[in-house]
């Protein structure tokens, strides 16, 4: 138990529990402002209905979201300060902007959404709304740009001991940080159409609201489909693009131990990192995997022996987080798909319904997973390539670090805890009957 | 250089605007359990507060923000030297920020008081922390020249620390208090402004002594009398605290308020003048000191960065006001029954 080592778990409680409501914000902010223009221009009192009880269960994540958000900007100066110091000039702007730029949109127009029923028109209570969902996707930009950056540095000098912007058109359009947001803008979407599909199964099934549930699947359906198919095309442009830029990331995530040409994916492999091979290798598929990465079935794949030990990811982690996360991405094209054929005779499905249901903890999984490949998969660097999270750690007290890790875990234990439960408790009891 | 002193202006600009702006709220926080009794006066309390305090939060993100962009070092050495201190913090802004969400969702009186607790507590120590934190910049934080704090949260709990820690408090109580008389009326109102004129004279005798000791445990006035003219940012903010005292007593509501937040930017850039060039000073040696011109980001991003604040802090100041606007009136009972949303 050391700083660093306590550090890394107090930063990956943090982020993860954090992305938790993050997704849900995204998304479900765009079905409310959806929900909320069709009430608008249409008058019908049940998209009214629609926008007040979806919009509870989003201002009840957005809460904790956003409280947990703080704490991410707060860890890189205490617990990450030798990083701070060394990246800030190009690292540091891009927060200072998303801050700037969108967070305080958002947070400012909560307080009008909320509060200002009664105050503002329809037509711009609704604009409110999509003001919200545009400012918290354009925070998410931001944030994915800073992300982008230390997986793939670019725009940048080594200069008076430090990274110093040299670039800053680079930094904000490289092509990592475009694939970057689309693949997680798409994930956010994907989670929140499961979750009002879900929910709405729940209802469908006992049969009650019937319209009001059919009509707010649809709307999340339509979402779903979209966006699950565009993302198994994303997440394979995604992963050649990696597969040039993180070479070992890409050996750890596929479990790839020796360089080869017509390199094979397998469709189960248990890596052995002490022996540098899998214990278990089953049905392998020659040169899949030189054609997925690579685009050709003859190119070369760097295993992970091109890369000194100090310089591998974990592979068992990288490995099976990445192949679940895949397997969870076909599920949801395959389900949603199979929704739209259902999508007009919904209630007689109770088998899908049920399915739906209780799919709706699975792309949180698939999003923890990503990030956990996207982070675990760049050590050991911080900054890929130029700094090692182990030079990266404050230079402070392991008892301070100690401390506060035990009151992440017990104060975000209890949130999550409250948070989840006035969720399914508001869920549960269906729209509010005005 | 020149540059370097803009940012270092900017920098204490954010802090300002974020003591003033979230200084009312978290003085209203903490004055929860001793002006609202009824649960109709809590609700009170909550909707005067509620539709702003999310915005108001921002400016802290966005000092820290600005901090890391524009002054790397001072982000990296301040954040990891005030490292419990800033976990609490975090942690009082985290139990607070839920509270708002959580309290009304559940009918039950016992859940409601544990989340008016987690508001008064959540309130009370970020308005004392920040002002212990700020004191003891002033006063000179033990750190090295790799920017290695020595010394652990008790180091910061020194009498003038403390005495920073109160006046922050008092400061945001009688502001909290004003703006709820700005947003009230009836009995409640009455209580609002009882609780500002008892506050008031207590804030003077500590700001007064705050003065005082700031003499004795910090260097701040070093630049007062290098340059005399800055006494005019003393002479402002007695004469905003003043004032506060008198429109208190002429029912004037706004002007009350207006004075006070005079005041709080006052306090503030009281500290920061008496900084200058400094900004997280050393009291083992005055060569580690964090400065404006050691500790900051090239002037490419200094530059970009100028633009961007430029550009977006006009226009979020501009919806603020907006928002502020639309929710400056008086609360009627009809306005309560937000939940519902």
């Amino acid at each position: 138990m050391n700083v660093l080592f306590l550090s890394r778990l107090q930063f990956a409680a943090a982020t993860m529990f954090h992305f938790l409501f993050v997704p849900l914000t995204l998304g479900l902010s765009i079905f409310v402002a959806v929900m909320e223009t069709k009430y608008a221009r249409t008058g019908d009192e049940v998209y009214l209905k629609m926008t007040k009880f979806w919009g509870k269960l989003f201002l009840i994540n957005f809460a904790v979201g956003i409280v947990t958000g703080i704490t991410l900007e707060f860890q890189f100066g205490t617990n990450w300060s030798r990083y701070s110091a060394f990246v800030g000039d190009v690292f540091g702007s891009l927060l200072a902007i998303e801050a700037s730029a969108a967070f305080f949109l958002e947070s400012t127009l909560i307080g009008v959404w909320i509060f200002g029923w009664k105050k503002l028109s329809r037509r711009a209570h609704a604009t409110v709304m999509w003001f919200i969902a545009g400012a918290s996707n354009l925070s998410a930009v931001w944030i994915l740009i800073a992300n982008s950056w230390m997986q793939h540095p670019v725009g940048y000098v080594i200069r008076n001991g430090r990274a110093e912007l040299a670039d800053f058109a680079r930094v904000v359009l490289q092509e990592w940080a475009v694939l970057e947001f689309s693949h997680v803008f798409s994930a956010a979407l994907i989670l929140s159409s499961f979750f009002v599909m879900g929910i709405s199964a729940y209802h469908l099934l006992k049969k009650q609201h019937v319209d009001f549930f059919t009509k707010s699947f649809r709307i999340a359906l339509a979402f779903g489909v979209l966006f699950s198919v565009f993302e198994v095309v994303e997440g394979h442009i995604h992963g050649s693009d990696l597969a040039e830029k993180q070479p070992a990331k890409l050996a750890a995530m596929e479990s790839h131990w020796e360089t080869s040409t017509y390199a094979p994916k397998y469709l189960f492999a248990l890596p052995d990192e002490q022996k540098e091979r899998n214990s278990i290798e089953i049905l392998p598929i020659p040169g899949l995997l030189s054609l997925l990465a690579k685009h050709s079935p003859s190119a070369e794949v760097e295993g992970l022996k091109a890369f000194p030990r100090d310089e591998r990811p974990p592979v068992f982690i990288s490995y099976a987080s990445f192949n679940t996360m895949v397997a969870l991405g076909f599920y949801f094209a395959v389900m949603t798909i199979i929704g739209w054929f259902k999508r007009n005779r919904l209630v007689e499905s109770p088998r899908y319904l049920k399915f739906m249901l209780y799919s709706i903890p699975l792309p949180y999984l698939a999003v923890e997973l990503g990030w956990i490949l996207a982070e675990v998969g760049r050590q050991p660097w911080i900054v890929y390539g130029i700094m090692k999270t182990s030079d990266a750690v404050s230079p402070i007290a392991t008892s301070q670090v100690f401390v506060s890790f035990l009151a992440f875990i017990v104060v975000y234990g209890l949130l999550g805890a409250v948070g989840y439960s006035l969720i399914i408790m508001n869920a549960r009891r269906g729209p509010a009957t005005v | 250089m020149a540059l370097q002193n803009v940012w270092f202006l900017l920098w204490g600009l954010l802090w300002a605007i974020y003591f003033l702006t979230d200084g009312f709220d978290l003085g209203l926080g903490t004055l929860l359990p001793f002006i609202a009794r009824t649960e109709e006066e809590k609700s009170v309390v909550h909707n005067a507060i509620g539709p702003l305090w999310n915005g108001n939060e921002v400016w802290l993100i966005t000092a820290g923000g600005v901090t890391f962009a524009a002054f790397p070092r001072v982000y990296a050495v301040m954040f990891s030297s005030l490292y419990s201190a800033l976990m609490l913090i975090l942690f009082a802004l985290i139990v607070r920020g839920v509270s708002f969400e959580f309290r009304g969702k559940v009918e039950s009186p016992g859940w409601k008081r544990i989340w008016d607790t987690t508001m008064f507590l959540g309130s009370l120590l970020p308005a004392i922390l920040f002002g212990a934190a700020f004191a003891n910049i002033f006063r000179g934080i033990p750190i090295d020249q790799q920017g290695i704090y020595h010394g652990n949260l008790l180091t910061l709990l020194n009498p003038y620390g403390l005495l920073g820690g109160v006046l922050f408090l008092l400061l945001f109580l009688v502001h909290g208090a004003l703006w709820l008389a700005v947003r009230t009326e009836g009995k409640i109102h009455e209580k609002a402004g009882a609780a500002a004129r008892k506050l008031w004279p207590v804030l003077l005798v500590v700001a007064v002594i705050f003065l005082i000791a700031t003499k004795f445990a910090t260097n701040l006035y070093a630049n007062y009398l290098a340059h005399p003219v800055l006494f005019a940012i003393i002479l402002l903010t007695v004469l905003a605290l003043l004032g506060t005292r008198v429109f208190i007593a002429k029912c004037g509501d706004w002007k009350a308020w207006f004075s006070s937040a005079v005041t709080i930017v006052g306090a503030t850039f009281f500290g920061i003048a008496g900084l200058f060039p400094n900004m997280f000073p050393s009291s083992l040696n005055p060569a580690y000191s964090l400065t404006a011109h050691n500790a900051s980001s090239s002037p490419l991003t200094l530059k970009i960065m100028l633009i961007v604040v430029l550009l977006f802090i006009p226009i979020v100041l501009i919806y603020q006001i907006w928002a502020y606007n639309l929710f400056k009136g008086k609360l009627k009972k009809e306005d309560l029954a937000y939940e519902e949303a």
